[in-house]
Formats: structure tokens, C-alpha cells, sequence
């Protein structure tokens, strides 16, 4: 495959050695961190407006977490060896340590955390359900069917306390993505010790921006009335932790034009080149500024709830695409230009290749496809539980 | 189905179907016989039964995982850095595959003799023939292929970009138009130009 080049580059830069499935990682990692840290503000924060979202925060969160590793498993190939990470854990190695955090974030957090929240409902439904989903609950349940309101109310506790380990956690989850690139101090475009905040505020964005367009759809779909207030209240947090994400954005790419170290020309003419659309029109403008301003005029005008609803996924869908492109600017941008600042590359996707689009799309839609078969087992919708706990309220009265 | 009523129906129902719980109700129960005893405690373990069994599912897990690891982990691994200590004596062991440059200098010396007058002075001879370790013991009966020069030139020659420009290279689908290289190059002493000097001028 014939690389167009530009000017001078060293041997191993012409072909880029990270594709499209690298800058998938960090976009779902993102979206994983974004979605747990919504969950929490209705857990710790107690913000009620946005409990109707509470669950589905948590059940997007565990869906694109357990394809989070594909795209690396992917592109480094011998998946079967990613339990080597393990077994034999190599502790100088940053990626290696990897293993670890996601380890500890889906077992000692999301998984803990949504059992706990879920527990009451399994054991109701493994008492209701037939068949194969009978069985699902009741290996669930652990064959333990306590619902005394005391172990309830340990249940309450215990979930409190793992969410407040998992806002930590969530930001380890992804500021480590931002420090993998941070640290690599051979890489002008990558190498910032503000990579890792950036990266932290970016996945806040990106994922309150991703639950609150899955409630709005799934609201859609299952026929019911959008809460509002919950909408405006996502709403407004979004646009807050976006001009905190934008700001820092901005203020590292002051300190580099101030700053304008030798690096500088080779990486301002790539972004007036080869990343002009999807850094400064796509990213910068549609991506960032476009929602930010939508946003805003949501907060400064009276509109309508209808406006506000189309004002919201019209700015979610641009926030979701801005935030990729940003991933795209970080991962390909950063392998584009020759280390010597003499020569540009270019990134050509293949289609049905293992790293190819086909396969990108295909590890972006299997997140959906687990999101729905975790609704269909433990469904997320506060406004069907009213029907449901009414059912169980002798049962839980009872005690 | 009988309706549920009560959560303590809930749970002497699971303890009546389930084995495990009858177990695991046993152990609680000797294991804290004389807690078990307060009512209040009692009533704890009850309402923490679930928390009880997750933490014994952990348990197991974790087992399992150091039972596997002592299972699959080399035993040498560590004892030298983050790799099987034994695989350096099993490398160390493994039939040399290289002659080394001089030992094939030993023999074809006008070979030598060539490739000192071209570009190709710096090149030893295993780079484009491969190892020779078993020509070089027994030369009468292993006899080495000569490689393919369409293929081994292209390696190097092939036009790239990265390359720097005093390289000599070539877009070899143009150049040779599907010819062996050495259907003009002498791969010993490359430049066309020189192709059929003697070598007796070679500087020494």
C-alpha cells in the first residue's frame, strides 16, 4: 500500500503503527468514566433530578467497559495472552498496569455496585421468572433471597461507599489513558502533564453526553414521557464540564503557542494541513463550540421543552462526534508528523481488515447490543419500577 | 407458586433449596457458635447472608487465580528479569546457525577479492545468503541456494521515501520491469560500470 509522504520522515514513521481501533480505546474508556461519574451524582452528590438516569448510567458504563479491551486485543493480536498480564504482572510497564485498573474498576466497582443497586430486583425476579431468565436471576441472587429492610439499607450503605471509591477509580480509569500519552516524552503532540486532566474532562463529557442521549432514545423507543428536569439538569452539567474541558484545552494550546518550543512549526503547519478538518472544524468548532453555545442558550433563554429537547440531542450527537474526533487528533495526530519536524505522513483505513473501519464500527455497536441485553435482564427505567415495587410492597413492608 | 408474603419466607425458602446455604448456614454456625447465641448477631449474619456469599465467591475466585498462576507460571520466571530464567540455557543450547563472515572469507577469496572494490564492501556475506553454518562444516554435500535477487536486492533497493536520497534505490517495477537484478548487477560489486574490471586493482 503506497503511503503518501511529505518531505522527510524516518523509516518506522511512515506507516502508522496505531490505528483506528487505538483511538476507539480511549473514546470508549471515555465514555465508561463519563457515564459511572453521572451515576454519581445522583449516589453521592444527591442530585434527584437526575436519578432516572441513575441506572442506565451504570448499565452504559459495564457495556462499553467489557469492549474497552477489544480494540487493543485487537490490534496487538493473541488475545489469549492478555491474561499473561496477570499472571506475570510486569509493574514498570504503564500499559501493563493497565490490566489492573480495568481489572479493579469492573470487578471491585461497576460489577459490585450494579448488583448491589439491582439486588432487590433479582431476588424478586428470580421468584416471578420462568425459564432460562429464572436461572440467570437465581445464579444472580447467589441463592440468597435476604431483603429484610435492614440488609436493604447495608445494601444502600455498601453501594454509597463503592461509588465514592468508584469517582476515584473512574478517573484513574481514564486520566491512566491520558497518562499513557502524557508521558510519551518523545512525543511533542502527546507529551503534556496536562494529558491526563484533559482526558478526565473529556470523558465526563463525552459521557454524560452518550447516557443523556440513550435516555432520550430509549424514552423514545419504549413510548414514555422525557423527564425534563432530569434532560435539563444532564444538560446543564454537560455544558459545565465542558467549558472546564474546553478551557483546559485551550490553555494547553496557549502554553505551546507561548511556549513555541522547536517542535512548534512542524506541529502548527500539520493542523493547518492534515488536521485541519478534523481538528479545527470538526473538533474545535462542531464538535466543542457549536454544543457549548447550543448549551448555553438553553441556560440564557426561556425556550420551550420541545426546542430544548432537539436543542439537547442536536448538542449531545455534536459533543459525542467532537469528542471522538479529539481522540483521532490525539492518537493519529500524534503520528503523523516525523519526529525530525522535517516530514508529514498520511493514515490511510483499511475497510475489512482487522484494524480496518468495519472493524471499528463493528466494536462500536457491540457496546449497544450488550446495553440491550443488560436492559432486557435488569431494565434501568424508574417509571416502570413504580408498577414492579408496588407488587413487591407486602413483601418488603412485611419486614 | 405460593405467594410471597414475608422476606423470612424468602429465606428459609433458599435455605430449603439450597444446599450450599445449608452449608454455608452450618459453617456460620459453628465457626460462631457462641455469637450466634445473641439474637442480634444472629440477626446480622441473616442480613448480611448475601454479603456473606459475594465475599466467598471472591474468595474462590481468588483461589482459583493463584492455583492457575502456580499452574501455568515457569517456575524460573523472575529469576533472572521479567522472563523464564531457563530460556537463556535452552537458547544457549540451540545449533549455531551463523558461520560468521570470516570463516565464508576463508574459502572465497575471490569473492573477497570483488566485493572489496564495491559498495558492497561493508556487507558480510550471510546478510543476503542466509546462515551458513552447515555449508561452512560440511561444504562438500550442503550446498547453499543462491538467493533470489528480484526479492533480496528489493529489501534494500526498493524506493521509499523515508530513505535518505544518496541511497541508491529504485521503484523496481519500473527499473528492472520484472528482470533478476543480477541480470545487469553483479550483486558482489553492484555499479554497472564496473562489471568486468579485473579485481587485481583493488585497494588493499
Amino acid at each position: 500500500m503506497h503511503i503518501p509522504v511529505e518531505g522527510f520522515m524516518y523509516p518506522n514513521e511512515v506507516e502508522l503503527q496505531w490505528s483506528v481501533l487505538i483511538v476507539l480505546y480511549p473514546f470508549i474508556t471515555g465514555l465508561v468514566a463519563g457515564a459511572f461519574i453521572l451515576a454519581s451524582l445522583e449516589r453521592v452528590f444527591r442530585v434527584q433530578a437526575v436519578k432516572p438516569t441513575y441506572r442506565l448510567a451504570l448499565l452504559t458504563a459495564l457495556s462499553f467497559l467489557l469492549v474497552a479491551p477489544l480494540p487493543l486485543q485487537l490490534h496487538l493480536g493473541h488475545p489469549e495472552r492478555s491474561l499473561e498480564m496477570y499472571l506475570t504482572p510486569h509493574r514498570s510497564s504503564a500499559m501493563a498496569m493497565f490490566g489492573f485498573v480495568y481489572l479493579w474498576y469492573l470487578m471491585a466497582v461497576l460489577l459490585l455496585e450494579i448488583w448491589l443497586d439491582y439486588r432487590r430486583d433479582i431476588v424478586l425476579k428470580s421468584q416471578t421468572a420462568k425459564g432460562l431468565p429464572r436461572l440467570i436471576y437465581r445464579i444472580l441472587t447467589l441463592g440468597s433471597d435476604v431483603l429484610s429492610d435492614r440488609s436493604l439499607r447495608i445494601d444502600e450503605r455498601l453501594g454509597y461507599f463503592i461509588t465514592l471509591i468508584g469517582i476515584p477509580s473512574a478517573f484513574l480509569l481514564h486520566g491512566y489513558v491520558g497518562f499513557i500519552f502524557g508521558s510519551v516524552k518523545a512525543n511533542p503532540w502527546w507529551s503534556s502533564p496536562l494529558m491526563p486532566i484533559v482526558f478526565i474532562f473529556s470523558a465526563m463529557v463525552s459521557g454524560i453526553a452518550a447516557v443523556m442521549l440513550l435516555y432520550m432514545l430509549s424514552s423514545r423507543l419504549r413510548g414514555k414521557q422525557i423527564d425534563i428536569r432530569c434532560l435539563d439538569k444532564i444538560a446543564q452539567y454537560l455544558m459545565y464540564t465542558f467549558i472546564i474541558d474546553f478551557s483546559l484545552e485551550m490553555l494547553d494550546l496557549l502554553q505551546r503557542i507561548y511556549e513555541a518550543d522547536e517542535s512548534f512549526r512542524s506541529l502548527d503547519f500539520m493542523v493547518h494541513t492534515r488536521l485541519w478538518t478534523s481538528q479545527v472544524i470538526v473538533q474545535i468548532l462542531l464538535g466543542t463550540v457549536t454544543p457549548i453555545a447550543l448549551l448555553g442558550l438553553t441556560q440564557l433563554f426561556s425556550l420551550t421543552e420541545s426546542i430544548r429537547k432537539r436543542i439537547y440531542a442536536v448538542a449531545g450527537c455534536l459533543t459525542v462526534i467532537g469528542i471522538f474526533a479529539m481522540r483521532w487528533n490525539v492518537v493519529i495526530g500524534g503520528q503523523l508528523f516525523s519526529k525530525s519536524f522535517l516530514g508529514y505522513t498520511s493514515y490511510k483505513m483499511g475497510f475489512a481488515t482487522r484494524e480496518g473501519l468495519l472493524t471499528a464500527i463493528i466494536l462500536m455497536i457491540l457496546p449497544f447490543i450488550i446495553l440491550w441485553i443488560l436492559v432486557k435482564i435488569l431494565p434501568p427505567w424508574t417509571d416502570e419500577e413504580s408498577t414492579s415495587a408496588s407488587e413487591a410492597i407486602p413483601v418488603h413492608a412485611a419486614s | 407458586m405460593t405467594p410471597i408474603t414475608t422476606p423470612c419466607d424468602l429465606n428459609h425458602r433458599s435455605l430449603a433449596r439450597f444446599p450450599v446455604s445449608k452449608t454455608i448456614a452450618l459453617s456460620q454456625r459453628l465457626l460462631f457458635r457462641r455469637a450466634f447465641r445473641t439474637p442480634r448477631v444472629r440477626l446480622l449474619f441473616k442480613d448480611i447472608e448475601h454479603l456473606l456469599r459475594l465475599a466467598a465467591v471472591m474468595l474462590i475466585a481468588l483461589v482459583a487465580f493463584v492455583v492457575l498462576r502456580a499452574a501455568v507460571v515457569p517456575k524460573s520466571f523472575g529469576q533472572y528479569g521479567h522472563y523464564r530464567g531457563d530460556a537463556i540455557a535452552e537458547l544457549a543450547a540451540r545449533p549455531v546457525a551463523h558461520a560468521g563472515h570470516e570463516v565464508c572469507e576463508g574459502c572465497h577469496t575471490d569473492v573477497v577479492d570483488q566485493k572489496k572494490l564495491g559498495r558492497h564492501a561493508g556487507l558480510h556475506c550471510e546478510v543476503c545468503h542466509g546462515p551458513q553454518a552447515r555449508h561452512a562444516d560440511d561444504p562438500a554435500s550442503v550446498k547453499p541456494l543462491l538467493p533470489d535477487t528480484t526479492v533480496i536486492c528489493a529489501r534494500c533497493h526498493e524506493a521509499n521515501s523515508a530513505k535518505p536520497h544518496s541511497f541508491p534505490q529504485v521503484a523496481s517495477a519500473d527499473h528492472s520491469g520484472g528482470l533478476s537484478c543480477n541480470t545487469c548487477h553483479q550483486p558482489h560489486r553492484p555499479k554497472i560500470e564496473d562489471r568486468g574490471k579485473p579485481a587485481t586493482g583493488a585497494k588493499k
